[in-house]
């Protein structure tokens, strides 16, 4: 057993887990952070995705102990408050998602994805990214839309950001 | 149509709770004193059970029970059974051999639950399961079925000998034989339809608790219809009477069939929470959803289709062995019977069809529907052999299938369908010009060019959606009757909540039903909840699959809303001294037609709920039920042409353009049909170029991960070109066929079409893997 204490979204948390314990189940089973999934026992489906220090990580291939001390952002702590991340939003507009299942994997995978290519995405770049991410129900084609709108979105408001600080 | 009423593209309302992590799935769920299961599995496709030893296993820390299938059975847990009886043609019943949801005295597949832990922690579970100790004695396993009908094969269940269950026919062989022998033409081919695992995102689970005090029992369990789960496990399985049994089944991460069945391991978290007195979750890791989720397909066929002097095809006729696997599954009879073989006229005019079906037992995890459920086994056997008829007689494919099409309607055909509406020219000449097909010729001497082989295929498919009507299936040996139910409840300040038998894990019916509701009272889709997935709020319903929820489930749905209105008018007219035929309803208010009189629609509901001025002898509240049952099954169907590059230096295939011109009827939301068409039309592809279910000889999964079995990508998938025509559905209300499996039945003979011309090849096996193909071409090549 091991004494780990880490920040997630935003909140110090800790707790005492076995040393087996594996990143994905010690934010659901302890935190209560049922958003992150899982979906396969190899590390391929991505239903898992959380970043971990500002980078995209399956929490499946990651030991609870390893994290301690890390900075975690999970699906629960995305949206600015009541205000949806631009890449909630255009999953929801684009009908990226289906049962939602792989959805907090894939929408934490599509930020780190769009925050990797400030000079934009196109569909071939957003395919061979999403490899580490297995949809059953959309066929992949909405969740592609909604990643290509987010990151322009995102896009816009970084320009207007800019522009803002020029002014 | 308003902004979000029948027709309009709205967006999710069920979106916000998935998209913020916020969904609430088995897994998910934590009730007070939760302790977790582990199963012991067979790592033998076939063995006798010698001892079962638990002794060490008890002794571990954490563990608070061991259970076997002797002590399942002493507490009188039935066996699972197939719900529906096929006859042989000499009469006989399907020969159903015992499954006990823990086996006791022999395992029959790789993964066959044999006992189960319950622990403190899942880990001390798995710890404990693992010390379990079995002594087997090992048995010759088979996993073919062709090889499975032959003598030498082991024997698998005593109740079926030579491990057959079934030899059953449909149509008029004499006929049959007769316009094959007169035949200008025939092409004949072997079709083979590859097992596939439906691989829902969200691995089964179930969580079981006992309340001692009321002797009740609850189930959380990952299922596309609660309600057949209770109704089969107390009437069959004996675990509690039904006013002791709740089912609910929250959100689920997706089905595809799946889903459907009533399994082992939500019966014996059920029965270990009473044995063990705590509450049991147990969550399926991966390679236990590959090992002993129901997989789908796998059929080996032969087929004869037979033309004359003018092309028109005359018989059709088809041999078929279908792999059930090691037990029957709760409806694996029907899928490749009356949901295959009643189709295998296809959209074509064919005067004469008797198909023959073997279904054999093999040392495989069991066989049920998945997606399309034997429309996609009759699409890919009567559409490969259409195009191959196409080349050996050396005619346009489309004009061949043209020539063929039904144009009247109703029609008749020989295997029990009735069809009631279509257009299939429509959906061809759609998907040609979507396609550019006139171009495709230019295109591949362009890709000749740069030495690659370009193809293109296409694929003309029907199904029978809308599973009902009761007395049909009835008929034709269905346990249960296919038809659904609604409760619509208007509240005294006019909200509405809509209870339905359909479930919901991912076809957003809390959006769908929710614009029929708009539709119907303008009331803005926020002011309507629909409820649905537990036994205790909704009374009673059949559940999604076989693209059944717009057809059946929102008819039931309209029926219902049909006598809200009739009530809600009668209450206006009293309310505004106005003859009840002259209320229209519009814009969330009741109106007396032709004038400014009017009623706010929250204002009626509550003047039904205050009773204080409604007309003579009416009751008070608003409140209305329906159970509907179509006159008939609906018929979706459309064309799908696939366009391929293939690298013939490294075999692989790359979809450049998949086009898929569909007729669904009636629509409700178009953004959200697109996204079944898709998600259907990925499966299809999987299928065709990707996913391989290989077992041993000596039975065991080789692909039971997804290191080992292929998934579709993103990056193995273009995006789709869709579209939609519509003949409505004459035979309900809404005029709605369905389109959530139409994607997974139409595509992959319209994939492999193409990857057969790209190669100048007949047949090619599926999936047609980059090795598949390159040894495909280097055949074509080494003469």
């Amino acid at each position: 057993m091991s004494d780990i204490s880490l920040t997630v979204n935003g909140k110090r948390v800790g707790g005492v887990t076995e040393d087996r314990t594996l990143l994905v189940h010690f934010l659901r089973e302890n935190l209560g952070l049922t958003g992150t999934h899982v979906g396969c026992d190899t590390s391929q489906c991505g239903a898992c995705v959380v970043h971990v220090d500002g980078k995209a990580v399956k929490s499946c291939t990651m030991l609870a102990v390893q994290a301690s001390g890390s900075t975690i952002a999970t699906i629960e702590g995305l949206a600015d408050g009541a205000e949806l991340h631009p890449v909630q939003a255009a999953f929801k507009e684009h009908h990226g998602l289906q049962c939602g299942f792989c959805t907090p994997g894939m929408i934490m995978t599509a930020t780190d994805m769009i925050n990797r290519h400030p000079e934009g995405l196109e569909e071939a770049t957003v395919r061979a990214e999403l490899e580490g991410n297995i949809c059953r129900c959309t066929g992949y084609h909405n969740i592609v839309k909604a990643i290509l709108a987010a990151s322009e979105t995102m896009a816009k408001g970084a320009a207007k950001g800019k522009a803002r600080q020029a002014a | 149509m308003g902004i979000e009423g029948v027709g309009a593209r709205v967006a999710r309302k069920e979106d916000k709770r998935f998209i913020t992590g916020a969904g609430r799935y088995v897994e998910d769920m934590v009730v007070p004193g939760m302790k977790h299961a582990a199963f012991v599995r067979s790592p033998h496709a076939h063995a006798e059970i010698k001892k079962i030893d638990v002794k060490k296993a008890q002794a571990m820390p954490g563990v608070i029970g061991v259970l076997t299938g002797k002590e399942l059975k002493a507490d009188g847990i039935g066996n699972l059974i197939c719900g529906w009886m096929i006859h042989s043609k000499d009469g006989s019943p399907m020969k159903m051999g015992a499954w006990s949801p823990l086996a006791f005295d022999r395992v029959r597949y790789v993964g066959d639950a044999v006992v189960v832990v319950v622990a403190e922690t899942k880990g001390q579970a798995r710890d404990a399961a693992e010390a379990v100790d079995i002594t087997y004695e090992e048995l010759k396993a088979v996993v073919d079925a062709p090889k499975a009908l032959e003598r030498s094969a082991p024997q698998i269940h005593p109740e079926a000998d030579g491990n057959l269950i079934f030899d059953w026919e449909l149509g008029d062989s004499t006929a049959t034989n007769a316009a094959i022998k007169a035949a200008a033409h025939v092409t004949r081919m072997k079709i083979v339809n590859n097992r596939l695992v439906p691989n829902a995102m969200e691995p089964r689970a179930a969580l079981g608790y006992y309340d001692k005090a009321e002797d009740h029992y609850t189930c959380w369990t990952t299922s596309q219809n609660p309600h057949l789960a209770r109704l089969v496990m107390s009437a069959f399985y004996n675990v509690a009477p039904e006013n002791k049994l709740r089912v609910i089944a929250p959100d689920v991460g997706g089905g595809f069939g799946s889903k459907i069945y009533i399994y082992p391991e939500e019966i014996i978290c059920l029965w270990a929470s009473k044995k063990t007195a705590v509450p049991v979750k147990w969550v399926a890791d991966r390679t236990e959803s590959f090992l002993a989720d129901a997989h789908g397909r796998d059929h080996v066929s032969t087929v004869e289709m037979a033309f004359d002097k003018d092309n028109r095809i005359t018989a059709l006729k088809v041999d078929t062995i279908a792999n059930l696997g090691a037990y029957m599954s709760l409806f694996s009879s029907c899928v490749p019977t009356y949901l295959y073989a009643t189709l295998l006229s296809g959209q074509y005019d064919i005067p004469a069809i008797h198909a023959n079906v073997r279904a054999v037992y093999t040392n495989t995890a069991p066989v049920d529907a998945y997606r399309g459920a034997g429309r996609p086994e009759a699409t890919y056997l009567l559409e490969r052999t259409m195009e191959t008829a196409a080349r050996e007689m050396g005619v346009s494919p489309a004009e061949l299938r043209r020539k063929n099409f039904i144009t009247s309607f109703p029609h008749q055909t020989p295997v029990i369908m009735n069809y009631d509406a279509g257009d299939y020219a429509a959906s061809l000449d759609a998907a040609m010009e979507a396609a550019d097909y006139a171009g495709f010729a230019q295109r591949k001497a362009a890709a000749r060019a740069n030495g690659k082989l370009r193809g293109i295929g296409m694929s003309c498919y029907i199904e029978a959606c809308g599973l009902a009507p009761s007395a049909a299936v009835g008929s034709l040996g269905a346990g249960v009757g296919l038809w659904e139910s609604a409760e619509v409840r208007v509240n005294a300040a006019g909200t509405i909540e809509v209870l339905t038998g359909s479930h919901s894990h991912g076809q957003g019916h809390e959006t769908t039903f929710a614009q029929l509701v708009n539709q119907r009272f303008g009331v803005p889709i926020d002011s309507v909840s629909i409820v649905h997935g537990d036994t205790d709020k909704v009374q009673m319903g059949m559940g999604t699959y076989g693209s059944r929820s717009g057809a059946v489930g929102m008819s039931a749905v309209a029926k219902a809303l049909d006598k809200v209105e009739a009530k809600a008018k009668k209450i206006a007219a009293h309310l505004l001294e106005a003859d009840e035929g002259d209320i229209v309803i519009e814009d969330g208010a009741l109106k007396v037609t032709g004038t400014d009189r009017q009623v706010p629609w929250f204002q009626m509901a509550l003047a039904a709920y205050t009773a204080h001025n409604l007309p003579g002898g009416m009751e008070p509240g608003l409140k209305e039920t329906s159970f509907y049952d179509p006159s008939n099954f609906t018929f979706p169907a459309g064309c799908y042409v696939c366009e391929v590059e293939i690298d013939p230096e490294t075999g692989v295939t790359e979809i450049v353009q998949f086009v898929a011109a569909d007729d669904f009827g009636n629509i409700i939301n178009p953004m959200i049909v697109e996204g079944q068409v898709h998600g259907g039309i990925a499966q299809g592809i999987g299928q065709a170029l990707l996913e391989g279910t290989r077992y041993d000889a000596s039975g065991q999964l080789l692909t039971a991960s997804y290191m080992d079995y292929t998934m579709p990508r993103a990056d193995d998938l273009p995006s789709f070109v869709v579209s939609t025509s519509n003949t409505p559905c004459p035979g309900n209300p809404l005029g709605i066929k369905g389109c959530g499996e139409a994607g997974a039945i139409g595509s992959p003979p319209a994939v492999i079409n193409a990857i057969t011309d790209a190669i100048g090849i007949t047949d090619i096996a599926m999936p047609a893997s980059p090795s598949t193909v390159w040894a495909a071409i280097r055949a074509t090549t080494k003469h």
